[in-house]
């Protein structure tokens, strides 16, 4: 699953205007992906500009 | 605060703002919600706009003017330097104080503003957006409006609930990074545009003064490029290079859509405007402009269709972007396209060929032509946007 590193998060909005399902919700400071809707893709984490977002294999839920 | 509203607006950047402004000048009521806690901050945005065109919506105020530009100054990867005239006058911002201005425009005019209104759904009656639910201060809320207009930048999620498609290609997304420089050496008239695989892959690096030995120093560099080596660590080298004693005294993270505009921009109910319907010059990246004139034109239909009390005749809205400004957008585009591809040896085979050009002869017009001598069929559109 995907996994947001807040530390490094600039709650920019980049990866939500990719993200193809709307998988993520964006507050001024807040952010979480909605895991029901997320399938993964990866285009957030690719796009992000402060490498706040990380692909992790081992959350992956089948 | 009414219990209800002609129009509802999502998101005060310059987009929403001036929706608001023109659409309560005509009369009708207006409801503003800004999910920050401040108008125009955090400032995600190289704050760059031509003279021109910010005259059509502001009278310019040395309050949120930072700097004059007259020259423009395109570095090749192997460092040599082209340096030519801009035919007109612009301007590096304040966003900061400008967007606050332009916000105070839209209240003078009766829109109503809330700050910190996090827009978090719709309402529907029937298939028609027939208003808004947000959290406010840890409320939960709804408020009904004939009309929404969706201004919601980047993220453009507001327009997805209506079902309109306005996720972008993250390929088509440029992924940004900049930072506010002081203590740098630079000309206080010129903005500076870095080219190169090493430098910025399918983008450009930018350096836009702010006054006097400071500036905005930023990047942004196409999805693909992204996932292989963040925008921040571009940044990051070139300023170790370029500027080590630089004193970084902001530093934002952004997204800017450079594709065309959506097919569709408005449903029943609701219509979508600036970085929301990707109003965005796709060339440049550029969205203070175009996002005000895609503002003034839904503002000012929305108004009509209100008063008209036909609330169908928004779905005119895409044609008439489209005639505005949508249209040259897909001539940017095409030429975005054109350049993406050139490797570090054709920038530099540019830089050489256009220093030979006169510098009393020197245009943004010359230089694109320069570029793309090669490809006959874009000279067409380098003709139409820049002569």
């Amino acid at each position: 699953m995907i996994e947001i590193l807040k530390d490094k998060c600039d709650f920019c909005g980049c990866c939500v205007g990719v993200c193809p399902e709307d998988a993520i919700e964006l507050k001024e400071a807040e952010i979480k992906i909605i895991d029901e809707k997320c399938t993964n893709c990866s285009k957030c984490v690719w796009i992000c500009p402060v490498e706040a977002l990380k692909f992790n294999k081992a959350g992956v839920v089948k | 605060m009414l219990n209800k509203y002609d129009l509802i607006i999502v998101g005060a950047g310059p987009a929403g703002s001036i929706a608001a402004r023109y659409a309560a000048a005509k009369g009708i009521s207006v409801l503003v919600l800004e999910k920050d806690r401040d108008v125009g901050y955090p400032v995600r945005c190289g704050e760059a706009v031509s003279k021109r065109s910010l005259e059509l919506f502001m009278e310019p105020d040395s309050k949120w003017i930072a700097s004059e530009i007259n020259k423009f100054s395109f570095g090749a990867p192997n460092g040599s330097e082209v340096v030519l005239e801009f035919s007109e006058t612009g301007y590096v911002l304040e966003r900061r104080i400008f967007d606050y201005a332009l916000a105070k425009t839209a209240s003078e005019k009766g829109a109503h503003f809330v700050m910190r209104a996090y827009v978090n759904g719709l309402l529907f009656d029937g298939d028609k957006v027939s208003g808004v639910k947000y959290l406010h201060n840890g409320i939960q809320k709804e408020i009904n409006s004939k009309l929404v207009i969706a201004a919601d930048g980047v993220e453009s999620r507001v327009g997805r609930w209506a079902g309109l498609k306005t996720s972008v290609d993250f390929r088509e997304m440029e992924s940004c990074y900049q930072v506010t420089a002081s203590n740098i050496q630079l000309d206080p008239d010129t903005c500076y545009f870095y080219f190169g695989k090493e430098t910025a892959p399918e983008g450009y690096l930018w350096v836009f003064p702010k006054g006097k030995n400071t500036a905005n120093i930023g990047i942004g560099v196409s999805g693909l490029s992204s996932k292989q080596k963040a925008a921040k660590v571009y940044l990051e080298e070139f300023l170790a290079k370029k500027f080590p004693d630089a004193s970084i005294l902001t530093a934002v993270a952004g997204g800017v859509p450079c594709s065309l505009t959506l097919d569709k921009i408005s449903a029943p109910g609701i219509m979508l405007t600036g970085d929301a319907a990707r109003q965005v010059n796709p060339l440049s990246g550029g969205g203070i402009s175009s996002g005000m004139i895609g503002g003034s034109l839904a503002g000012d239909i929305a108004a009509d269709a209100i008063l008209n009390n036909n609330l169908d005749s928004i779905s005119k809205y895409a044609g008439v972007w489209h005639d505005r400004l949508g249209k040259k957008h897909e001539t940017y585009n095409r030429l975005k396209d054109g350049i993406y591809n050139f490797d570090d040896n054709k920038f530099n085979d540019i830089a050489k060929a256009f220093l030979k050009v006169p510098p009393e002869k020197r245009t943004l017009g010359k230089l694109f032509t320069t570029a793309l001598i090669n490809k006959p069929s874009l000279l067409i559109d380098v003709a139409k946007v820049f002569f």
